[in-house]
């Protein structure tokens, strides 16, 4: 029996305020949509907040020569090809228009010395590409669509968790979610849906992702019965804080190597040389957190077991103007002060390549009416993201998403939403408070992120993902006993709980494709199978509820066009 | 290590409640955060606590600890005194809704009276570094709000309604200093968000984690726009003789 809920009805229901759901609520906005945004904290809290180090658009200001091309041919090369190619073509494409238009909002970028915006170095980019803000890029990102979304009026419900979708004759109509503050049920009626939930990170312990990192609109889309794709590829990033413990995994931006920094093992060596010679401290992500791993796994690594990074060499004023958040977090939480010494990092779960299966123009899922943009989104990054091609595909794709979101609400009519629907949903959500067990929804999180971390990290065999399913599927039965105290005014244990299970399940997506794909390829490094497989280069995993088992399937890469194939492959 | 005792504020609304203590291990390097979520996850896991990043990024874990507003995940154990109660206080400028959490709903209100950034007609975008620091200080805020909480306009004498406070005046000077902004603020600041209320104190930058020189860097120039567009004794004749 359903107990009270307010019913709310847009065109165009957003669920997630980072870069991505503003971005896809502005451009709804504009074609004259009504919106709502919905989200797990207070507007402008998003991870998106996070970012430290760019945004990726050849823009060509500090670098001529580059273009499109370039930047689609370092993205695709960089995902190793499992990309959807026409997703990197349009978001090649489009990024450097987007980042103009956050100027026209208001954004204030570094500049060149003749006042265009300024563009510095990143791994896998060849040329200087990414438009920034000292290391602060993705607050002054967030602000900027904050502040354009308030003007244009969107209806903004934070801290209010979606905890399912309601679907009718296999289109979605709406969703249903609870007020944290409160514990009040909300049902949103909406013509179309858009997924901008962000990632996973949080089912692992080393992670430089925030709480609301649980999966939770990859797994929503997923119950609905939306295609999930190249769960596998979870990215490592090389540089995270590894000392003092409480701020273990926390990000160290990658624009310390691209404005210098160098990486030592113990032993004062350069180690950079035996993995990546080239590139050196500029190679894509997955290399440099193996070669730290490594180093680090062959007793070469720092007292705290990582590895040094070193910007000590430049200027202490140039790495205060241009690193300041660095400085600060270092100084603040490790005693460290990087103008003079080194600091010691590892690697730190980051961020999924893999996430809602989606056509690559209108960012639409295999449900009609359901989006998804940013990173529950998958495609983009193939195996492997290149730094700053987050903040990009943000607002590239968080605009077609909007835009798509706007035109499906356009072309189909209101439709009921299910009271048996919403039943269930209330049912399962409010759960926790009359289970009868003493199992705690904290602690079955640890336990989980210890299976992560050890069995699903990053080097993988197949004994230990084996493992890790049968320790999931015991976290699953504990997580469904899982009790909490307390009343439903803003009950984080509660919150948890709920949590809990989308983390669950995406462990699982991953764990699963992970076992399937039996080569290393981007971020997914299986020690049993090290190398490339000419069979898994054309393969993506695909993962689907049928009945609510989760199985997996397999789909084909699409091919690039034959001048665009010619192009990338060039040396 | 030795543990450390938290008195934490528990209560559910705007009235009542009471201080509870807890035990917590204490570990290097560890944040008042750290030992927020410690005792979530191992003694009360209904303690409600507004927390993101926990890398000083979100703004959104502030509180009291031992009477000083502050960033909870800024604020390291090893540097407060080990031999009393560490004291973790809610917010006291805005509505207690549970616990550490406090209804800080009035900010967004007030933001939505600000007018967006307006850009000037034909410019060609060219903009200069110099130009561009002196604004980016205050885009660095992080909405904390702990500005807010500290400033005796509103903690004291509650003027909610008639004055935005130092957020907001750092929200508009980014806006005002903007090189390519056309739009005026000065009389929305003047009459909306009684910016003559601030009698310059400084309490809001002492306690800004984002050291944003709040009332040198914005309030007082703001003040000055004000005082040029409404106050100026020349203006104010020829307003008198002319009409405006």
């Amino acid at each position: 029996m359903t107990t009270s809920y307010e019913t709310r009805e847009h065109d165009v229901l957003i669920i997630g305020a980072g870069g991505a759901g503003l971005r896809a609520a502005i451009e709804a906005l504009a074609q004259g949509a009504s919106v709502a945004v919905v989200c797990k904290s207070l507007l402008g809290k998003a991870h998106t907040v996070m970012a430290e180090g760019g945004i990726a658009a050849a823009m060509c200001n500090v670098d001529a020569a580059d273009g499109w091309k370039p930047h689609f041919r370092d993205t695709m090369r960089g995902g190793k090809y499992l990309n959807n190619w026409r997703m990197a073509q349009l978001h090649a494409q489009e990024a450097p228009e987007r980042v103009t238009e956050l100027e026209q909002w208001g954004a204030l970028f570094d500049r060149t010395e003749s006042g265009a915006i300024l563009q510095r170095a990143f791994g896998g980019h060849t040329y200087k590409r990414l438009c920034h803000v000292g290391d602060r890029t993705g607050l002054e990102m967030i602000r900027t669509l904050q502040d354009r979304g308030v003007q244009l009026g969107f209806d903004v419900y934070m801290e209010c968790t979606v905890t399912r979708l309601l679907t009718d004759a296999g289109r979605v109509v709406g969703a249903f979610a609870y007020w944290r503050e409160n514990g009040r049920l909300i049902v949103f009626k909406a013509k179309s849906v858009v997924i901008a939930t962000g990632g996973i990170g949080k089912a692992w312990p080393v992670t430089s992702n925030s709480w609301e990192y649980t999966g939770d609109g990859m797994t929503l889309a997923y119950e609905a019965g939306a295609e999930l794709m190249d769960m596998e590829f979870v990215q490592f990033h090389p540089t995270g804080m590894v000392w003092p413990p409480g701020v273990q995994g926390l990000l160290v931006t990658e624009a310390v190597r691209g404005e210098g920094g160098i990486l030592r093992n113990k032993l004062g060596e350069r180690f950079m040389e035996k993995y990546d010679p080239k590139r050196m401290e500029l190679s894509t992500r997955d290399v440099v957190a193996r070669s730290i791993y490594t180093e680090v796994k062959e007793g070469r690594g720092t007292e705290h077991g990582g590895a040094y990074l070193d910007i000590s060499h430049k200027p202490a004023e140039y790495v205060k103007k241009k690193l300041p958040s660095m400085y600060h977090q270092f100084k603040e939480l490790a005693d460290v002060d990087i103008t003079k010494g080194p600091m010691e990092v590892g690697p730190t779960c980051h961020y999924v390549m893999g996430g809602i299966r989606v056509e690559a123009e209108t960012a639409q899922s295999t449900i009609p009416g359901l989006f998804a943009a940013g990173e529950a989104a998958a495609g983009l990054h193939g195996s492997n993201r290149l730094g700053g091609n987050s903040l990009s595909d943000l607002l590239v794709f968080g605009r077609r998403a909007g835009l798509a979101a706007a035109q499906h609400a356009k072309s189909v009519s209101n439709s009921g939403v299910s009271e048996a629907q919403i039943a269930e949903a209330e049912k399962e959500l409010l759960a926790p408070f009359s289970n009868p067990s003493t199992e705690s929804p904290y602690a079955v999180h640890r336990d989980l992120q210890a299976v992560m971390q050890s069995l699903v990290g990053i080097f993988r065999t197949e004994d230990d993902l084996n493992k890790a399913f049968s320790e999931l599927e015991q976290l699953k039965a504990r997580a469904a006993k899982a009790s909490v105290e307390g009343s439903r005014l803003f009950n984080p244990g509660w919150h948890l709980s709920r949590d809990l299970k989308s983390m669950l399940v995406c462990s699982e997506a991953v764990a699963l494709s992970a076992l399937a794909r039996k080569e290393s390829r981007g971020a997914h490094s299986r020690i049993d199978y090290p190398n490339y497989d000419a069979v898994w280069e054309k393969k993506h995993n695909i993962i689907v509820n049928e009945n609510g088992q989760m199985k997996r399937r397999e789909s084909p890469v699409e091919e690039m066009p034959p001048d665009l194939k010619e192009f990338v492959m060039a040396e | 290590m030795p543990d450390a005792t938290l008195r934490i504020f528990r209560g559910e609304g705007p009235a009542g409640g009471q201080a509870v203590d807890y035990q917590v291990p204490i570990a290097p390097g560890m944040v008042v955060l750290d030992a927020l979520h410690y005792i979530q996850g191992h003694q009360a896991p209904d303690l409600a606590v507004r927390w993101n990043c926990k890398a000083a990024k979100c703004g959104s874990c502030s509180a009291e600890v031992n009477g000083r507003p502050r960033l909870t995940c800024k604020t390291r154990v090893d540097s407060l005194p080990m031999d009393e109660p560490i004291v973790v206080m809610p917010m006291k400028s805005f509505p207690r809704i549970k616990d550490l959490v406090t209804d800080v709903s009035w900010n967004y209100a007030v933001n939505k009276k600000i007018p967006a950034f307006r850009p000037k007609q034909n410019t060609d975008w060219k903009i200069s570094q110099l130009d561009v620091d002196r604004v980016q200080e205050f885009r660095k805020c992080i909405e904390c709000f702990l500005c807010q909480n500290v400033c005796h306009v509103l903690r004291e004498h509650d003027a909610k309604p008639k004055f935005a406070g130092p957020r907001f005046f750092v929200r508009v000077a980014g806006l005002e200093m903007h090189p390519l902004d056309s739009a005026n603020r000065a009389p929305l600041l003047k009459n909306e968000m009684g910016l003559g209320l601030c009698n310059i104190t400084k309490c809001c930058t002492e306690v800004c984690p984002e050291d944003i020189h709040i009332t040198d860097n914005a309030i007082i120039p703001l003040k000055e726009r004000v005082v040029d567009q409404f106050y100026d004794p020349i203006t104010m004749l020829f307003r008198k003789v002319f009409g405006n």
